[in-house]
């Protein structure tokens, strides 16, 4: 049975005792555990189910690369699923849960999917659900989806808060062993910004627990004092910052990468955010990121009980845990001895050592004969009894077909393939790797390294991370990078490893099928071999066909397993058969890190003008226009969204309304050629207009497309005032810089964005006069200030610039005051209006007034594909000018054609609305068997003012045909009979507006 | 009578570092040649203080001018006084071609002061706060989040902000989630 021994572990405190449940049974832990510590501890091996077989698995890895421990954790808005128990730190009260299991972890229905597994082979799912065609999506696919997937997605809302940093430094060093202490500690001394990040809460890696064993000793000192020291000093300097808990987790562009700091996993009652992610930029990066261990391709080397050798030695000396009182030792290698001596030195029995090599006589094979244990040399594992923990291993000869020579009782078996660096950052941002025949591993290849702006390579790999896998070596390598000179590294002197691919060498395809690659999506050495057989050569292919390294560890300890597996199949060498991409992040990190502060009411910045606050005190109802929002109605007490609006629209036409315009783009353009670039943005002459009055205009696109419109005003001389739509005032401004910028640099033009200097408010009405007229201040009768003329002055007491200009048909003043003063402005009309009936009215009402009048609304009756000509429009474009942007491609020969669907007013023969979209019906049916189409609506309402349905539309040749009945398509297969008639369906002869 | 209001009326939250908005400030964006004697004269002998170099800014008093692109300014100054300053320095330029005008109302602006305020606005823009990078009267245009804003170092521990007017409140509250005590980080 797993359990936690009397004595030992280097980073618990047995004193402070840890309560946590697992699938609702309560345990115990201690401080500094992980949690596949604390289940070990409880002999809770089985730790899940496998995603394909259901087949029960246990913790094989200490560290990132675990395949099979993934738990939810914590609950309601604080669960998280799919955490790896090794990486993940226990806390009191902690809930845990296994997952991809039903009706518990014990006995799971799904692993009937096991013995079926003869049948469910690499492309199973390919090769069954092709046929029919039509059962895929209808039936395949649904069943398949309820079965699928590891982890519950949670269902509440996250609790948690997240954050990102930015960070500049000069070197950031990815990975604190050894090898980034000593780059920290070259690169601190030197002088440089130093950044340093671990994944683990603790510095040292590997160097901290083998010492344990081998009695490495740095700078004169055991490992581990170094390490200390080395970590005291690199904190003393002001240049360097170490961060825990922070894993590099990704490299890209420019020397910037991303840091997942986990603030609070452990702790999760403390304060502050859960994970902040880090946004460094860098002059260099160099990964230190250490090597994973290799499984062995074994038959049943998926059982519970059967792990990496390193992952045995590191919850032994850690946190004083073993998995089993016997512990077979399977390797290839002397790194996984050193596991073998330290059981045997913390009184566990380790029965025997089988080593695939035929006369392993390193420092440390020595070392273990002469503590008493047994080594079998030249021998493999033929097979493991056991279904939920390891009960026996049969040994063989490792050179053989698996005739077993001997069969051995224990409950753990450590196992060793060697030692792979961890490339994957190396990789992220383009750095080659090389195959080292003689070290068994991909390296990376500093020839093809990552590059900067300069050319020069701004990624270094050292220590473990390019291959070194020895104490001087790692330290030498990581000093010299920096060009640094190393301190001195001692430690036991270790002999090649020999590959080991299967075993035994020779495994009938029985073992192969029970040989496992990728523990977490079910991929065997049996897999590979057929998609090799099947055709597939390229890794990446057989990666996707046979799901090898596509689950959620992204294959870190099956990949290079598998693609020596495909290459020995393939009879080609391991390099030619070369790695699958390496893509950030490392391990999955948290959406909320990504998302960092944008969530709730930060998710989206949201845009509020001055009177903003008046709107959600008095009913509105809202709707986005661009980042803002606006008003869509005022309701009152008992009244629907409908019946507000239609009061509203009622109530403009017979007394005064009051619109919150402010939102309205306000774009100022000053300059002694100021004149030619305004006739160059519209389509009308700008330049010709007078001091002091207004005039609507149209901006296209270079394509000639209906970009925006609005009203522009003459302040002065060289000054005008562009009037853009809500939506569209950024997006104008940096046209018109762009221009300025990049094609008339040379034109003495000035802008500038006043949208916000501003509230603007619509007084409209009938009684829009007499409103102001209470207020007192400029004048603003007829004749002084008339239809599209604007005047400066006071209104009441506010700095007002007033503009007869109307949206609605009614006579209308929209007036700016400064933001400032945009609030009071609002209410002092409110009491002002009170009087006159004046109620304010929101985007629905000024929709249907604008539709009354046959007014276009850019984003309605435009979609970028719509010219100012389709809309009936060509009054408002200029003919005497020369050019203006859009001018040459309204002349191509299918734009200047009447020969299109073009604006007409639409009215129902029943008086009823039209549906929004609604398609204009015409005879036969096009290529795909669909009803043929002559237009469409943009916009459709009901008229309060009328009392009846109104639209507007594109219809072929629309303006030729007025008079006609055309017929709508609706969306329940009925049909709408409308008549054409003219687009202005209220006042046409402006007679309200102009007064 | 009424009063001219700020966006958010002096608002302040208290975290490891302090937010505060400023109320009504005073604001001119002034585009021109930067580079023309003329022009530097004039805002010399109008704000006391001089043309700044790229990235900096420079003060007099309650003025300060501060460089926002090669050819433009910001004259940052009492909100009461803004009008009368456009009328003045207008006039200076008569002639020149140069755009003056008032933006005090487009802007809310805000101070994050205390120690942790260099840590505070590396979480949300992407700029280097750094002291050897970003020192007293140093500024920066970036986003804050996400909307543009500068940032001005305006004392010792002070980081003055300025974003547009409409999304003061989201300002103030991104500001506030990363004063949050409990999310101090310690590298400036």
């Amino acid at each position: 049975m797993s359990m936690r021994l009397e004595t030992g572990g280097r980073l618990i405190n047995r004193g402070t005792k840890t309560r946590f449940t697992f699938n609702g049974t309560d345990m115990h832990g201690v401080e500094g555990d992980t949690l596949a510590s604390a289940l070990l501890a409880n002999d809770q091996m089985l730790m899940g189910r496998s995603f394909k077989y259901h087949r029960p698995r246990g913790v094989v890895a200490s560290g990132g690369e675990e395949p099979n421990a993934l738990m939810g954790t914590g609950k309601g808005g604080a669960f998280e699923p799919n955490q790896r128990a090794t990486t993940t730190a226990l806390y009191n009260g902690m809930m845990v849960h296994s997952q991809n299991h039903w009706p518990s972890l014990d006995h799971d229905i799904g692993a009937v999917n096991d013995k079926l597994s003869k049948f469910l082979g690499a492309g199973f799912y390919y090769k069954t659900f092709i046929n029919p065609r039509f059962a895929w999506k209808h039936l395949f696919e649904p069943v398949i989806r309820q079965s699928a997937g590891l982890g519950k997605a949670p269902v509440e809302r996250d609790t948690d808060t997240y954050e990102h940093f930015y960070a500049f430094c000069d070197v950031l060093i990815v990975g604190g062993g050894i090898a980034g202490l000593m780059a920290a500690l070259t690169a601190g001394k030197a002088g440089d910004k130093v950044i340093l990040l671990e994944q683990t809460a603790h510095m040292g890696g590997r160097a901290a627990v083998d010492h344990v064993v081998d009695g490495a000793v740095i700078d004169g000192m055991e490992a581990d004092d170094w390490i200390n020291a080395t970590v005291a000093t690199l904190n003393d300097m002001p240049n360097v910052t170490i961060r825990t808990r922070t894993q590099g987790s990704g490299i890209y562009d420019h020397g910037y990468a991303l840091g997942y700091e986990q603030c609070s996993d452990h702790a999760p009652e403390a304060k502050g955010p859960r994970h902040r992610l880090w946004r460094i930029r860098a002059g260099r990066i160099i990964t230190a990121t250490g090597a994973i261990e290799r499984p062995i391709p074994f038959a049943q080397n998926d059982v519970p009980g059967v792990m990496l050798a390193g992952a045995v030695r590191d919850y032994l000396v850690n946190y004083g845990v073993v998995v089993g009182g016997r512990t077979v030792v399977v390797t290839n290698n002397d790194d996984a001895y050193r596991t073998a001596i330290a059981l045997h030195n913390a009184g566990q029995k380790v029965p025997a050592i089988v080593d695939t090599r035929l006369n392993p006589q390193g420092d440390l094979p020595n070392q273990a004969r002469a503590l008493g244990l047994t080594v079998l040399a030249g021998s493999g594992l033929a097979g493991v009894d056991g279904g939920k923990r390891v009960s026996a291993v049969h040994v063989c000869d490792q050179s053989g077909t698996g005739d077993v020579t001997a069969t051995i009782p224990c409950d753990c078996v450590a196992m060793s393939g060697g030692w792979s660096p961890v490339v994957h950052l190396w990789s992220h941002c383009g750095g080659k790797l090389t195959w080292d025949e003689d070290a068994v591993m991909f390296r990376p290849d500093a020839t093809r390294a990552p590059t900067g702006a300069d050319g020069l390579a701004n990624v270094i790999a050292v220590g473990s991370a390019n291959g070194h896998l020895t104490t001087a070596d790692v330290l030498h390598d990581a000093a010299g990078a920096l060009g640094g000179k190393a301190v001195a590294g001692d430690t036991v002197t270790e002999e090649p490893v020999d590959p080991c691919w299967m075993m035994p060498a020779n495994a009938p395809y029985k073992l192969q099928s029970k040989a496992w690659l990728d523990f977490q999506n079910d991929v065997k050495v049996s897999d590979v071999r057929q998609a090799a057989q099947e055709g597939y050569e390229s890794v990446e292919h057989t990666k996707r066909y046979t799901t090898l390294g596509m689950a959620t560890d992204q294959g870190k300890l099956s990949n290079i397993n598998g693609l020596a597996t495909l290459a020995e199949k393939l009879g080609k060498s391991i390099p030619d058969v070369g790695t699958t991409t390496f893509r950030p992040p490392y391990t999955p990190i948290s959406m909320g890190a990504i998302a960092g502060e944008a969530a709730g009411d930060v998710f989206q910045p949201l845009r509020r003008t001055p009177i903003h606050g008046w709107h959600v005190d008095n009913g509105a109802d809202f709707e986005p226009v661009g980042y803002w929002r606006r008003p869509y109605t005022f309701l009152r007490a008992g009244e629907t969204t409908e019946q507000a609006v239609h009061r509203e629209v009622l109530n403009t036409r017979t007394n005064v309304g009051l619109l919150d315009a402010s939102t309205l783009g306000k774009i100022i353009v000053k300059g002694p050629d100021a004149g030619k670039f305004m006739d160059m943005m519209y389509t009308n002459m700008m330049s010709t207009l007078k001091i002091g009055r207004c005039r609507y205009g149209l901006m296209c696109s270079e394509n000639g497309f209906l970009s925006d419109d609005g009203v522009v005003a003459r302040l002065d001389d060289d000054t005008w005032l562009c009037h853009t739509t809500s939506g569209g005032a950024d997006r104008i401004h940096a046209h018109m810089e762009e221009w300025l910028q990049t094609e008339w640099w040379d034109w003495k033009v000035f802008t500038a964005n006043l949208t916000e200097q501003y509230a603007q408010i619509a007084v409209v009405g009938p009684k829009a006069r007499k409103v102001l007229e209470t207020l007192g201040g400029m004048d603003v009768s007829a004749e002084a200030l008339p239809f599209m003329a604007f005047a400066e002055g006071k209104i009441g007491e506010f700095d007002a610039r007033a503009f007869r200009i109307s949206f609605s048909g009614e006579l209308s003043y929209e007036i700016a005051v400064p933001a400032s003063q945009g609030r009071a402005f609002w209410d002092a009309l409110l009491a002002a209006g009170a009087e006159h009936g004046m109620m304010p009215y929101g985007t629905e009402a000024l929709h249907i007034m604008r539709a009354e009048k046959g007014f276009i609304m850019i984003g309605d009756e435009t979609d970028g594909t719509i010219i100012p000509q389709d809309l009936g429009l060509h009054w408002a474009i200029s003919k005497k000018k020369t050019d203006f942007i859009g001018k040459r491609a309204q002349e191509r020969s299918f734009m200047a054609n009447t020969d299109r669907w073009q604006l007409v007013g639409f009215e129902t023969l029943d008086g009823s609305v039209i549906p929004d979209g609604a398609l204009v019906l015409a005879a036969g049916k096009n290529a795909n068997g669909q009803t043929n189409t002559q237009g469409r609506v943009t916009s459709t309402y009901h008229s309060p003012t009328l009392g009846r349905g109104i639209a507007m539309g594109l219809l072929h040749n629309g303006p030729d045909r007025m008079g006609e009945v055309v017929e709508f398509g609706d969306i329940d297969g009925g049909v709408i009979a409308a008549r054409v008639v003219d687009v202005v369906q209220y006042d046409k002869d402006g007679e309200k507006q102009n007064v | 009578m009424y009063s001219a209001v700020s966006a958010l009326n002096g608002v302040s939250n208290v975290g490891f570092a302090t937010v505060t908005e400023m109320g009504l400030c005073g604001m001119i964006t002034l585009r021109g040649d930067l580079a023309d004697a003329k022009l530097a004269k004039v805002i010399t002998s109008a704000t006391g203080a001089d043309v700044p170099a790229q990235r900096r800014v420079t003060t007099s008093g309650d003025h300060a001018v501060a460089w926002m692109s090669p050819d433009e300014l910001l004259i940052m100054l009492p909100h009461d006084a803004a009008d009368a300053m456009v009328a003045t320095l207008t006039e200076g330029l008569s002639g020149q071609h140069v755009l003056v005008v008032n933006v005090s109302d487009a802007r809310g602006v805000f101070t994050l002061s205390g120690d942790g305020a260099r840590d505070v606005a590396a979480k949300l823009a992407p700029v280097d706060f750094a002291t050897d990078a970003f020192d007293i009267n140093d500024i920066r245009r970036s986003r804050l989040a996400q909307v543009p804003a500068a940032f001005w170092m305006s004392a010792p521990d002070t980081i003055t902000i300025v974003a547009f007017r409409s999304v003061a409140q989201y300002v103030f509250d991104v500001l506030s989630k990363a004063v949050a005590q409990g999310s101090e980080v310690g590298f400036h």
